[in-house]
């Protein structure tokens, strides 16, 4: 794992990575929802509208995953000091931010019909919007903090590790407090639901899983390239102003 | 009299955000990666010659 935060071994890793977990996400992606819209069977109460279900789930999941990968990058960040964690953190936070933004416009689109209202300020609602400002105020941060100094990039990372505090509350909410958002249907080991409906969804979350992983590669190489060509022309500035001095 | 409602609106609309915000956002990593690459090989590339030229 120590090795991998070296940025030249990390490259040589990410250029084959990146086009492979995109290409064989989106691939594995299209086979699910296509197998969801057009093949899945509708559900007995719910009809039709359990096909948003192959949407909103995944990108419940990769909404939570994207600000787990946050934290765990961030503690990799103030504990082992590792150069591509922050750069890891980073990237991660537009890709989760998007996702917990679909997750919440989804399963509004899907509670109108299902519940008939698009929103309720429930728990499991409410503590998926308070993750989107999380989100938000993550990327504000590093953005104010992308040219300070060591201290500027200890705060992000201690706000992604704070943050994490929310996650446990997203997956409780439901038991914790009255709502109109079912109990979880997967847990370890089991499922409540039919393999009808559960084998397209374990299908689509594969897929979009793996196009988070490589969105987020595709941006820490863009970060890295950048942070690379900043130093390079602040060193080749350095010079030009010794040259001056020298003459 | 509850309201009839076409419950394809509802699903065709989500599948558009899922899919479309995340073709989008393939698109503009992808992109935003290649752009950012080309800029830091060109800043190389140009310091090769000016390191080049501080040696002498």
């Amino acid at each position: 794992m120590h090795g991998f935060a070296n940025p030249a071994r990390f490259l040589r890793l990410a250029r084959w990575l990146t086009p492979l977990l995109l290409l064989g996400g989106t691939v594995i992606t299209a086979v699910a929802l296509g197998w969801g819209l057009f093949f899945a069977p509708a559900e007995s109460l719910q009809g039709e509208t359990v096909r948003i279900l192959y949407i909103h789930v995944p990108a419940a999941w990769l909404g939570m995953a994207g600000w787990m990968a946050i934290a765990a990058a961030s503690l990799a960040e103030l504990v082992w000091r590792h150069p591509l964690a922050a750069i890891a953190a980073r990237a991660a936070a537009a890709p989760g931010a998007f996702y917990t933004a679909a997750c919440l416009v989804t399963g509004s689109l899907w509670g109108r019909p299902a519940w008939g209202t698009w929103w309720v300020w429930d728990g499991r609602l409410t503590s998926m919007l308070v993750l989107l400002f999380l989100y938000f105020g993550y990327i504000a941060l590093a953005q104010a903090s992308e040219n300070d100094d060591v201290g500027g990039w200890r705060v992000t990372a201690i706000f992604g590790l704070v943050g994490a505090v929310n996650i446990p509350i997203i997956h409780y909410s439901v038991l914790w407090w009255n709502s109109l958002h079912q109990p979880p249907s997967i847990t370890m080991g089991k499922s409540a639901m039919a393999p009808d409906f559960l084998v397209p969804l374990l299908v689509a979350t594969l897929g979009f899983s793996l196009i988070l992983g490589g969105v987020v590669l595709a941006r820490m190489r863009a970060i890295l390239a950048d942070m690379q060509a900043e130093a390079r022309l602040r060193r080749k500035a350095m010079a030009a102003s010794d040259v001056e001095a020298e003459a | 009299m509850r309201e009839a409602i076409d419950p394809w609106i509802f699903v065709y609309a989500a599948y558009a955000i899922g899919v479309g915000g995340t073709a989008l956002m393939i698109g503009w990593s992808w992109l935003a990666m290649r752009r950012a690459e080309a800029r830091r090989d060109k800043v190389r590339q140009g310091g090769v010659r000016q390191g080049g030229a501080r040696g002498k």
